[in-house]
């Protein structure tokens, strides 16, 4: 079975910048511990030798002419910030934490 | 007109027996009318009624640009639509305006369909009931105390109830499909990279596709035909040219070879009722004069194990960009990290927070081959099933969901229960190939789907399988009573 637990939960919560409330962080440690033991089924398929599929039909990588064009008018690019001052975003300060 | 499929109304268009202003009011009324199903989360009356008029003035002067000039149209919520708001259905983009269309959506203008408004889904696409929505659960036209299935649950709502003939959404692991077949209408995904994904808002890249609902597979054609195309905007766009379908429509199934997988029919998978419903549609396509044959996907019953660790995987990633710092809504702090998690732990819902730290677990350091990559080796696996079976038939045949539509509520507690629901159409996604449903019968008075899947770029075949049932049976002409959902609110 999957050993999942709620510090699991709240390790991986920081990773994805989420906070959960402790029930929630139960709830949620007890509903991917079901999801995981299920998956755990792949482990029954030898894959040794399988090579991972990334796309799942072959298309190589299309090349263009390195041509500029009109991008996004800066002006709408921002029209939807929650804060912005002339072209640039807003952010609360960065300072005084120990991640960015 | 109500009910109508979108060739009707251009025939009408076209001997002058509608206008295009009508049919855009009627559907507005429609959708009006139809509030209690939840279906839209935004009417576009002024725009549409404009666009419609334009399209009137068009045909006017003899310069209609094609069958589906002046036609109704809705989107789900997660096609971006150049000054229109789209919310994937989340608190977290609430007064987000798109400032630029996609290209299905422009795609769908160009060719004057009439966008009459948006449709509800699950949050950002992850469900299968079109409950996870901020704006409250759509409801299924045939039983309104059931889900119209998801996550295109409005889509597929707002085409079953007959408010618009033809209507947008996208498949990630059968999110076209299961609806259409819970709504008694057609859902056709097209083949990964046929339909652009510029302007889709991202759950699963490398399985996102965007495709119609209509009640006919002819409809269908029609807007695959619109949408489809290469795109020098989204990367994974096939070089193919847009399909022409509807010469593909001939009727005529006579020697195709239908593959029926023996993982697909197997008891204590599918309800019996089901299994028998779709049993006889494939009789009636054997009358027509296709043959069958037993094929096996060997590696299917475990498309929802690798399913949900790709889909959770891409999704923590792609849900990354909601941070309140360049759109949608911003939980205001002290600090940027503060910020960042008031904001994303607001603005999610339950069902999206699962699924972003399941995605986050999965590509954390030291589960990332246990998980991530067991779980694309074996979709490998799948993809070579397909192949091989493939090798021996031209489609392949099978239900589209285990049982009919479930009711609201039944699910919702349990998280792998409702995963279940996609168990025989998140193959296609994973191997990428075409798959479409469509109405079959029902089982205790709900609709039944029948799905075919394809081989990649072969959506021709499955719309000419699916045309010839259609002109064989009249299951898509069977509407639900209206009087179930107008007039109770």
């Amino acid at each position: 079975m999957a050993r999942i637990d709620r510090a699991d939960v709240e390790r991986i919560a920081e990773l994805a910048r989420l906070e959960l409330a402790p029930d929630e962080a139960e709830r949620m440690a007890a509903e991917l511990a079901a999801i995981l033991g299920y998956v755990e089924q792949l482990d029954a398929l030898d894959t040794d030798a399988v090579e991972p599929t990334y796309h799942a039909l072959p298309l190589k990588t299309p090349l263009r002419e390195d041509r500029a064009e009109p991008p996004l008018p800066p002006e709408r690019a921002v029209a939807n910030a929650p804060a912005s001052e002339g072209f640039a975003f807003v952010v609360p300060k960065v300072l005084d934490e120990d991640e960015s | 007109m109500r009910f109508a499929t979108a060739s009707e109304l251009a025939a009408a268009l076209d001997g002058g027996r509608a206008s295009a202003l009508e049919l855009a009011d009627a559907a507005l009324a429609g959708a009006e009318r139809a509030r209690g199903l939840g279906a839209f989360v935004q009417l576009s009356p002024e725009r549409a009624r404009a666009d419609a008029a334009a399209s009137d003035a068009r045909r006017a002067r003899g310069e209609a640009r094609g069958p589906l000039d002046g036609v109704p149209v809705a989107l789900k919520d997660l096609l971006v639509d150049e000054g229109e708001p789209c919310t994937c259905a989340s608190r977290i983009l609430e007064g987000f305006v798109a400032p630029y269309p996609g290209t299905a959506v422009a795609r769908l203008r160009a060719a004057g369909a009439v966008v009459i408004g948006r449709t509800n889904m699950d949050e950002f696409a992850m469900g299968s009931s079109t409950e996870h929505s901020v704006y409250g659960p759509a409801r299924n036209p045939w039983d309104p105390a059931r889900t119209p299935g998801g996550s295109s649950g409005g889509s597929a709502a707002a085409v079953a109830a007959g408010v618009v003939p033809i209507a947008l959404g996208s498949d990630t692991g059968g999110s076209i499909r299961q609806p259409a077949s819970l709504c008694g209408v057609v859902g056709l995904k097209p083949t990964y990279g046929r339909v652009s994904r510029y302007g889709l808002v991202a759950f699963a890249s490398s399985l996102d596709q965007i495709g119609p609902f209509a009640r006919t597979a002819a409809d269908c054609a029609l807007a695959l035909e619109a949408i489809a195309g290469h795109d020098p905007r989204d990367s994974t766009s096939l070089p193919e040219p847009a399909p022409r379908l509807r010469e593909a429509l001939t009727g005529d199934v006579s020697g195709l070879v239908i593959g029926l997988p023996r993982e697909f029919f197997a008891a204590g998978g599918v309800a019996p009722e089901v299994g028998e419903r779709v049993r006889a549609a494939v009789a009636e396509l054997e009358r027509a004069g296709a043959k069958t044959r037993e094929v096996s996907l060997p590696h299917a019953p475990y498309a929802i194990a690798t399913y949900y660790l790709i889909a959770t995987a891409e999704a923590s990633s792609n849900l990354a960009r909601y941070d309140g710092v360049r759109f949608g809504r911003r939980a205001e702090a002290a600090t940027l990290g503060e910020m960042y998690r008031r904001t994303r732990s607001e603005g999610f819902g339950p069902e999206v927070k699962r699924r972003i730290l399941l995605g986050t677990y999965v590509l954390s350091a030291g589960y990332y081959d246990a998980y991530y990559r067991k779980a694309m080796k074996v979709r490998t696996l799948l993809r070579r099933d397909f192949e091989q079976a493939f090798a021996g038939c031209d489609l392949i045949a099978g239900p589209t969901t285990p049982e009919p539509a479930f009711r609201i509520g039944e699910k919702t507690g349990d998280p792998l229960a409702m995963y279940l629901s996609d168990i025989y159409t998140v193959s296609a996604n994973l191997a990428g190939i075409p798959g479409v449903s469509l109405p079959c019968g029902f089982a205790e008075g709900l609709p039944v789907g029948l799905q075919l899947l394809g081989r990649p770029l072969d959506e021709a075949t499955l719309l000419r399988t699916a045309d010839a049932y259609q002109r064989r049976t009249d299951w898509h002409t069977r509407t639900p009573d209206p009087a179930l959902w107008e007039g109770s609110r």
